[in-house]
């Protein structure tokens, strides 16, 4: 266990060059995603509560990626990345939040509750905590058909607060269960800092009370965390040794689109800020000559062109009948 | 037919829905090695083994979160509440995700799972261990509620919740796992979506399930009696509500009790009576009664608790009543 941040990576940390590009895009895809839905929640073409990820794409993305296509996400409703990170196309997200049939939960569930079988991303749950006893049986289901399978469960610094998480930790281990638990600290539980949330404010330190694995590693440095998931996620699946893994990190942006952001200081955002991690990869890049500006700044269109896609795919869905109001309630309806 | 005991008959349907179906497992409290706290489970551990009779740590939260996430992934868990007042612990598992699951993710996953819950009192266990709570479940869009009262029916529905998609509470009632009747062998399904008039009778319909169902039918033989035909019928599915034998009895008795364990405020009875006065209200002779528990956390003294719940007694006098008798 490490009681310090991971220093930030250098070298080429066994990654490939097309995977560090990759790295590099998924992130930038989640930046742009979500100022342009910040943008549409602006102009009223999103609703409800709308949590953003901006800021925290290192973590997202150094864990995420980690995994393989049959592992399972289960996460919590500030999740947009997370999706996208999974592998959830940009226009079926968008068009969730814009509450359209063509979305993720096909309009029913919104920006909290984005859902993807077939990216085995098993959704996003808007109370906090919840989900993590949920990945726990996965993890058994797992364990019971004796598959390969890995589930992350990703969740704030504030749900490390709640029965369910040590709940949930204690089972793992007891179990065995092919889990890593990634704890998104952004610093924050909505306005409250984690110092005053919390006895224990280095949360890697709460696996010791189940005697289980605990990291933490610099959440703004996505080699690191990428460094860090790759261990956790293979002792998962060969070992089925569960894990907790802190990354360090921080919200941009309010909350939530209507957090006026009262309880932080701007001097403490810009810090974070000036360690932003889609800018470090791309100097890391340069750096290594994998990538030049053109390079990246043809990247940045890509992924614009993507989001703008995605808009307008939103834009053009239909809302879903209303006549099929009563449509999923229970599964045997489904036919109509 | 055997005769078995709603326990046995429980048993039986768990055993039979875990060889048939290799996805269906059991975890909960103490349902392994202990056997169960009613022993519902008997004998399960040994012969399945610890893969399929999970035995859990006391944490209510995560028995429904694992059951919840395992049938996500393709498993068919049942799980056991050790009694339904601590399902309270575990309750936003239970409303907020198995419930809402299918439905907020737009139909993109099911929820296949059965929570096996016993609740009722009049074992002097006091406030904290004598309640019953079917109706907070009834009350919520995507479970399904069932409460048997026979031994024939708890084996058929509990195979039927088994073998549904959605997620089943379950209600036992701890009074009456003794209940004796006959059990059809094998393959015996009772829809979770039909209640039944389990007697005939002219003169007045009394609606009740689970351990009142048991109440009904004796007092229902104490009228006969006196002269007076009631009609019972089991209300034992409760969320889909059907309400079609009781409205079909109303139109022909003109006059209804209500029966259930819990409080009556904001209860079943108070459902199933608006029910009747939207569909059936020029049939009705006289306003629906109700009975339910006094509206206290249940006492422990003796005496006192049982005035708490609803007896035969409560129910002779309520129908003769009703009739103008008394
Ligand atoms: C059980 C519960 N209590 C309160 C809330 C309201 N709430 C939503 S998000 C949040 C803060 C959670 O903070 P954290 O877990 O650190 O996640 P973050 O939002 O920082 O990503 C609160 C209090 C909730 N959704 N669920
Ligand atoms: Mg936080």
């Amino acid at each position: 266990m490490k009681t310090e941040p991971r220093a930030a990576a250098t070298g080429k940390d066994g990654l490939s060059e097309s995977e560090l590009l990759g790295l590099y895009r998924e992130m930038l895809l989640i930046r742009r995603f979500e100022e342009k839905t910040a943008e549409m929640y602006q102009m009223a073409k999103i609703g409800g509560f709308c949590h953003l990820n901006i800021g925290e794409e290192a973590a997202i993305v150094g864990t995420i990626s980690a995994l393989r296509a049959a592992d399972y996400v289960y996460s919590n409703y500030r999740e947009h990345g997370h999706a996208l990170a999974k592998g959830v196309e940009a226009r079926a997200v968008m068009a969730e939040l814009y509450g359209k049939e063509t979305g993720t939960s096909k309009g029913r569930g919104g920006s909290m509750h984005l859902f993807s079988a077939e990216h085995r991303f098993h959704g996003g749950y808007a109370i906090v905590g919840e989900a993590l006893p949920i990945a726990v049986g996965t993890g058994y289901a797992i364990v019971y058909q004796d598959k390969p399978e890995v589930v992350m469960s990703i969740f704030g610094d504030g749900a490390t607060n709640i029965g369910a998480f040590h709940e949930s930790l204690n089972v793992a281990k007891l179990w065995k269960l092919p889990i890593v638990f990634v704890c998104i600290n952004n610093q924050y539980g909505m306005g409250t800092a984690v110092s005053r949330a919390s006895a224990v404010s280095e949360i890697w330190k709460k696996a010791c009370a189940y005697d289980m694995t605990g990291e933490r590693v610099d959440g703004m440095d996505v080699l690191a965390v990428r460094a860090v998931t790759d261990r956790l996620v293979s002792q998962a699946r060969e070992r089925r040794e569960p894990s907790l893994l802190e990354c360090v990190t921080y919200r941009y942006k309010g909350h939530s689109m209507s957090d006026p952001d009262t309880y932080r200081q701007k001097e403490e955002i810009k810090e974070w800020q000036g360690r932003d991690a889609i800018l470090s990869l791309g100097n890391h890049l340069k750096q290594l000559k994998l990538a030049g500006d053109q390079d990246l700044e043809r990247i940045d269109q890509e992924v614009t062109a993507e989001v703008e896609e995605a808009v307008k795919f939103a834009e053009e869905s239909p809302e879903p009948d209303p006549r099929q109001l009563y449509r999923y309630v229970y599964a045997d309806e489904e036919a109509g | 037919m055997p005769v078995l005991n709603i326990r046995e008959a429980l048993n039986q349907a768990l055993r039979e829905e875990m060889i048939r179906d290799e996805k269906v497992f059991l975890l909960g409290e103490d349902i392994g090695l202990y056997d169960g706290s009613f022993k519902v489970t008997r004998g399960l551990y040994k012969e399945f083994g610890e893969r399929r009779v999970l035995d859990t740590p006391i944490a209510e939260e995560i028995i429904v979160g694992t059951a919840i996430g395992a049938a996500m992934a393709g498993l068919r868990p049942v799980a056991e509440m050790m009694t339904v007042n601590f399902i309270l612990v575990a309750i936003d598992q239970v409303v907020n995700a198995a419930a809402h699951i299918h439905y907020m993710f737009g139909g993109g996953v099911k929820v296949p799972l059965v929570i096996r819950a016993p609740g009722g009192g009049g074992h002097q266990l006091g406030a904290q261990h004598s309640h019953s709570h079917e109706n907070w479940f009834a009350h919520v869009p995507g479970l399904k509620v069932v409460a048997p009262g026979t031994p024939a029916d708890a084996k058929g529905m509990l195979k039927a919740a088994i073998r549904d998609d959605n997620p089943v509470m379950f209600i036992e009632n701890e009074g009456t796992y003794g209940v004796k009747g006959d059990v059809p062998e094998g393959e015996h399904l009772v829809p979770l979506d039909r209640n039944e008039i389990k007697r005939e009778g002219d003169d007045l319909t009394i609606c009740a399930y689970s351990r009142m169902l048991v109440v009904a039918m004796d007092a229902a033989r104490d009228l006969e009696a006196d002269g007076i035909s009631a009609e019972v019928v089991d209300m034992r599915a409760l969320r889909p509500l059907d309400m079609g034998p009781a409205l079909e009895s109303v139109r022909k008795t003109g006059r209804v009790i209500t029966v259930e364990e819990g409080w009556r405020s904001f209860g079943v009875g108070a459902e199933i009576a608006s029910r009747i006065y939207e569909e059936a209200f020029d049939d009705l002779d006289a306003p629906v009664a109700r009975l339910g528990s006094a509206e206290v956390p249940t006492p422990y003294n003796k005496r006192l608790e049982k005035i708490t719940f609803p007896g035969k007694a409560d129910v002779v006098v309520t129908a003769r009543a009703l009739l103008g008798r008394n």
